[in-house]
């Protein structure tokens, strides 16, 4: 394709069509990417904010600064918990969703699925509202259900234990429709006659799931585990919403600690130096899942 | 998905099919009832009567419905004003960004240009930073540019997705390039070719793509909470944030804010969700 002789005439209007685009995206992400390395080298500060010239370059001392402050290991830490216990278990509660949808025996599967997808179209700080009260120790409808088989009453979110996965219960309810739907999509593209064929030589349902199913979505199973894990390790708007971080720091994620350095005490470089290990953490992740997946195969 | 017992006395397959349909969709009704619980809990809180969803045991449905916490956020706490702010901007956001992306998406797909591969890899290279990365230096250049605490500085980072373009580019790639050279050599101008062939053409992951946009815009949060600091530009996320602090205590006045920041998305996503369901679905497959 490229060998081809590339008239003049389409090449003025390929970038007539992309100018737009490109400067957009030049000029307000890629650009304030590349900065952020740069202001992650200074002590930019509200000082900084106020008059550029009172920046100085610091070299890696931000960065070293942030490996010894026990709240970063401790936001670390968090954001880890976060998304390796809601990861798999959102990904558990999708898969079994999709299958459920997608059982010859039932009927309604469109009514269902809509159902089951709209609690991801919410929006995300009125929900964490609305469950910041469920989980009320007193008034809340959860410590009430619970309260009738004889368990409880969990300070849900009050107790650093509970805090975390109180808010990872949410991220669940709040995000398995979405990958429930790639599930589904995942599930219609396996050939109908493999399941047929092992239905003859006598294979149990669980049988065909592990030998059928489970590999044959193993594609759809590497993208929605990337996909899930990079979207909770940048979680942000519960703890905020439903915590402050709280309580004793056991929920304050490595965006809310970056969002209150950077925005709240404009200790910027700092700050920047957070998001640039954020960005280190999420590209290793995503490396070693691709490399989990090529191992099993 | 039960799995077969052999040591059965050999029960009739429909009779097992029944139990196992039973089993079924006893699972599909709890789950509905869990996923919509929180939403129904919401509706019905919001209609009580001060102080009546703090009770215990429980109240499940009002007892003297009122509309009293609704005409407060109205009257006295000005979520008009948040409203018709989310409004302004997801649309914007979601008209402009659909213009800007699908060009950008068709000419990956389908105008040759030097350079083409290398630049579509790099921007695709770009999805894998996360948004956070460039929020503040994006701060420092919208303060520069005097877009702080105004719309513009919520509108302008959002009108070029790389996944928009991701997503418009791979649907377009399925054009015939005969229909486009034909259209050339008939005279058309590209500007005409784009808008009466390509568009009409990929008209299905445009609805995809504007659904999308305008329930992210709308739900957004973070990055308007850092741009946004002054009450009367606050979209309604970021308002109801800020009242959920100050009102702890009023349980139906904040599950009512909570209603009306959900409905509008709940109405897009109810009557377009069949564009929606679809795009999602299709994007996955190939993505």
């Amino acid at each position: 394709m490229s060998k081809l002789k590339i008239p003049s005439e389409a090449n003025t209007a390929a970038w007539f069509f992309l100018t737009p685009a490109l400067v957009l995206i030049g000029v307000f992400f890629f650009l304030p990417v590349a900065a952020s390395l740069l202001l992650s080298v200074t002590d930019f500060d509200l000082y900084g904010i106020a008059n550029p010239g009172n920046t100085r370059f610091v070299g890696f001392e931000n960065y070293s600064r942030l490996l010894r402050t026990p709240d970063f290991w401790q936001a670390l830490k968090n954001t880890f918990y976060f998304a390796v216990v809601g990861g798999p278990l959102t990904i558990a509660v999708s898969l079994g969703a999709a299958l459920l949808l997608s059982s010859k025996l039932v009927r309604f599967k469109s009514f269902f699925r809509t159902i089951y997808f709209t609690p991801f179209v919410t929006t995300l700080v009125a929900v964490a509202i609305v469950w910041k009260y469920l989980y009320h120790t007193r008034y809340g409808l959860f410590n009430y259900a619970l309260g009738a088989i004889g368990i409880g009453p969990i300070d849900w979110l009050g107790d650093p234990h509970w805090a975390m996965p109180a808010i990872i219960l949410m991220a669940v309810w709040k995000s398995f429709g979405y990958n429930m739907l790639i599930f589904i999509a995942g599930l219609q593209a396996i050939p109908e006659d493999l399941y047929d064929a092992a239905e003859i030589d006598g294979a149990s349902a669980w049988r065909r799931f592990f030998s059928i199913t489970l590999p044959m979505l193993a594609p759809t199973l590497v993208f929605v585990s990337v996909i899930t894990m990079i979207g909770y390790f940048q979680l942000f708007a519960e703890p905020y919403v439903m915590t402050q971080g709280g309580p004793l720091r056991s929920t304050t994620s490595v965006v809310l600690l970056m969002y209150e350095e950077g925005f709240r005490w404009w200790r910027m470089g700092y700050a920047a130096a957070i998001a640039f290990v954020l960005f280190i953490v999420i590209l290793l992740a995503t490396l070693v899942q691709f490399r989990l997946q090529k191992e099993r195969t | 998905m039960t799995p077969a017992r052999p040591h059965d006395p050999l029960p009739s397959m429909a009779r097992r099919e029944r139990v196992t349909r039973i089993a079924l969709y006893a699972l599909l009704v709890l789950g509905a009832l869990m996923a919509l619980l929180p939403m129904l809990w919401m509706l019905s809180a919001s209609l009580m009567p001060t102080g009546e969803a703090s009770t215990f045991p429980p109240h499940f449905l009002p007892s003297k419905p009122t509309i009293a916490h609704y005409r407060d956020l109205f009257t006295r706490l000005s979520l008009g004003r948040y409203l018709f702010n989310s409004a302004l901007i997801s649309i914007v956001v979601t008209f402009a960004s659909l213009a800007v992306n699908s060009m950008a998406g068709y000419a990956f797909a389908k105008l040759r240009f030097r350079g083409r591969d290398k630049l579509f890899r790099f921007l695709s290279a770009g999805l894998v930073l996360p948004v956070q990365v460039s929020m503040l230096p994006l701060f420092l250049l919208l303060k520069n540019m005097g877009l702080i605490n105004t719309y513009w500085g919520v509108i302008i980072p959002g009108l070029a997705s790389i996944f928009g373009i991701f997503l418009v580019r791979q649907y377009a790639l399925s054009i015939p390039d005969e229909m486009l050279d034909a259209a050339r050599v008939d005279g058309a101008s590209e500007a005409r070719i784009f808008w009466s062939i390509v568009v009409p053409g990929i008209l299905p992951i445009l609805a995809t793509l504007s659904i999308w946009t305008f329930l992210a815009t709308w739900n957004d949060f973070m990055w308007p909470l850092i741009v946004l600091s002054d009450e009367s530009h606050y979209t309604l996320p970021v308002a109801l944030a800020n009242l959920s602090g100050e009102h702890v205590q009023d349980t139906e006045l904040m599950m009512a804010g909570s209603v009306i920041t959900v409905i509008p998305v709940m109405l897009v996503f109810l009557f377009l969700q069949r564009y929606y369901i679809q795009g999602v679905m299709a994007g996955s497959v190939k993505g």
